[in-house]
């Protein structure tokens, strides 16, 4: 089978592998009709993550079809169109019983901070992910699920995380009516945090990031105010001057590791990987807040220590909550609000890319070209 | 004002909101929101049928944290620890807990080592590295490269000039280690 291959940093390309074996009797092997390269997905691309092999396979959002089940499954067969959660899970640890299961404790030998992820590293389990022709899906009968006949694949990609992760974000802001929410990254999934925000009933988005083209995407979608970082001396004094010097009372970084904004910040953490992310959007949301705000943490950083102003985060009586998403307990919600018509994940697809140039697709998508917001990958099987 | 009691008030009303923006306030009532189990426990989200699963076989020494009580009963197995690389990532995980920065350093050095061998393995192969289309960077000609980069006030302009010299360090590594070997060769022919 064609599969995306990971060669050292930055560079990528297409190659031949063995279709994925049964390895364990729940597993599915799934057919993959279509993929995404997520945010995060560059931090691997970026070298960031630790213990990120030449030869793994990335990518943890996609959907497909059921091509082979192990003996102990029961909930799908071959020829089930499925959407399968980023999060690798087992159902019955003492995480996923409290339905945590992004922390799932029995799929992750490398790790014990973290759970399961498809195609991210040995540092989350070392499974080979979804842009490719073929993947492994452990416990079939719990992760995955039939993708709803009237939604079509690329609504049902976005699903399996970007979305969930944005709603997720805007979750754990604790939302009340009338906040005023201010979001960090106008990519996908700080665009389906400022939209899910308002579900929440929200008196005022606001979102923040240095792209012309994603902020006008977050005014159109998302129906934000913008501002252009780039464009201000302080972005933390203006936030407080339009918020009449008071501060947001909820903020969402939905930028991660590779954060711009303050040189030394990034070229330590995403060029030198010396942090294990560059703070700067999550220092801004601690600095631009209300006291007494909460921060919801969206964006992925790596395991190592970053440069937080956790001082300032105590001083004003911060409430910071993170996780990566447990995309399914998202998705019955999450179902109702895309055939409602008040979602609709794929329109923020700007790329559909053919796998055999997933190569250009990464490059594309990292090097922010062409109006990139979310490329999907489109392989040859589907 | 912060400086007084009063919230400042918001340009629009929840009214207003809810006739501009569709679905404002669907999920105003926390109990909508998904959330195990602290608002609402729902069972048919788990589809598990075992108390603990069935152990996946394990076909190589799998490495696993030191903060794991036991190989855990599912894992990937991708790219099993080879060459170099392999050694520091076993000793790594053999060594340190996640709780230390030498076990995170280690990785990432583990990686570095990782492409300068595979890029050297490589050009043994039938399909050697190729920087050019592993890059993608062809995609700065059909893609609007330079209007994409010239566009507003962007931020990470300041940087784009660090990415190559990241990509090249394997290949100048690389060559470097090759230049070595044969001049060593070179020179032992001649003595």
């Amino acid at each position: 089978m064609q599969a995306m291959v990971y060669r050292g940093p930055y560079r990528i390309r297409v190659e031949e592998k063995d279709r994925p074996p049964i390895e364990h009797p729940n597993d599915a092997i799934v057919r993959v009709t279509r993929a995404a390269i997520c945010g995060s997905d560059l931090h691997l691309y970026h070298g960031m993550m630790p213990d990120t092999r030449v030869g793994m396979t990335f990518g943890h959002e996609f959907v497909g079809v059921v091509d082979e089940v192990g003996p102990s499954v029961r909930n799908l067969k071959p020829g089930d169109r499925v959407m399968v959660p980023f999060n690798v899970y087992c159902g019955s640890c003492f995480y996923c019983a409290r339905g945590l299961f992004s922390n799932c404790h029995n799929v992750n030998p490398n790790a014990t901070a973290v759970g399961g992820i498809y195609g991210y590293s040995h540092t989350c389990g070392g499974y080979d992910g979804g842009q490719a022709e073929y993947v492994r899906v452990p416990f079939a009968d719990v992760g995955p699920s039939p993708i709803p006949e009237w939604m079509d694949d690329d609504d049902a990609v976005l699903l399996t995380d970007a979305l969930a992760t944005g709603y997720f974000g805007a979750q754990l802001g604790d939302i009340v009516e009338g906040d005023v929410v201010v979001v960090f990254g106008a990519g996908p999934v700080g665009l389906y945090a400022a939209k899910s925000a308002w579900l929440m009933g929200a008196g005022r988005v606001i979102v923040i990031d240095h792209l012309d083209y994603r902020l006008e995407k977050a005014a159109s979608f998302a129906h934000a105010e913008t501002y252009n970082f780039a464009e201000y001396d302080d972005i933390v004094v203006h936030l407080k001057k339009i918020t009449d010097h008071l501060g947001a009372d909820v903020a969402i970084d939905a930028v991660g590791a590779e954060a711009d904004g303050n040189f030394l910040q990034h070229v330590t953490a995403a060029k030198l990987k010396l942090q294990g992310g560059s703070p700067v959007a999550l220092n801004w949301a601690i600095d631009s807040v209300r006291k007494g705000a909460t921060i919801s943490v969206m964006g992925a950083y790596g395991p190592m220590f970053s440069a937080v102003k956790f001082g300032d985060a105590l001083n004003k009586g911060l409430t910071l909550r993170m996780n990566q998403c447990p995309v399914k307990r998202q998705w019955p919600r999450l179902f109702e609000h895309v055939r409602n018509g008040y979602l609709k994940p794929s329109d923020l697809v700007t790329h559909r890319i053919p796998l055999e140039h997933i190569a250009e697709a990464y490059h594309i998508f990292s090097a922010k070209l062409d109006g990139c917001i979310k490329p999907l990958i489109v392989p040859n099987a589907a | 004002m912060p400086y007084s009691a009063d919230k400042p008030k918001l340009a629009e009303s929840s009214d207003e909101l809810r006739a501009r923006i569709p679905g404002w306030g669907v999920d105003l009532d926390p109990k909508d929101r998904p959330s195990v189990p602290k608002l609402r426990f729902d069972a048919n989200l788990n589809g598990a049928h075992w108390e603990f699963p069935e152990r996946q076989p394990e076909k190589w020494p799998r490495e696993r944290s030191i903060e794991h009580k036991f190989l855990t009963p599912v894992f990937g197995t991708a790219c099993p620890p080879k060459g170099l690389s392999g050694m520091i990532r076993r000793y790594s995980y053999r060594t340190y807990s996640e709780g230390r920065a030498a076990h995170w350093l280690l990785l990432l050095a583990a990686d570095r080592v990782d492409a300068v061998e595979s890029t050297l393995g490589s050009l043994l192969s039938r399909r050697p590295d190729n920087p050019v289309t592993e890059t993608g960077v062809r995609s700065e000609f059909t893609h609007h490269g330079l209007a994409s980069r010239l566009a507003g006030k962007r931020a990470d302009r300041a940087h784009h000039p660090l990415d190559p010299i990241i990509v090249a360090a394997p290949w100048v590594l690389a060559g470097g280690a090759v230049y070595l070997a044969l001049s060593r060769v070179v020179r032992r022919r001649r003595t």
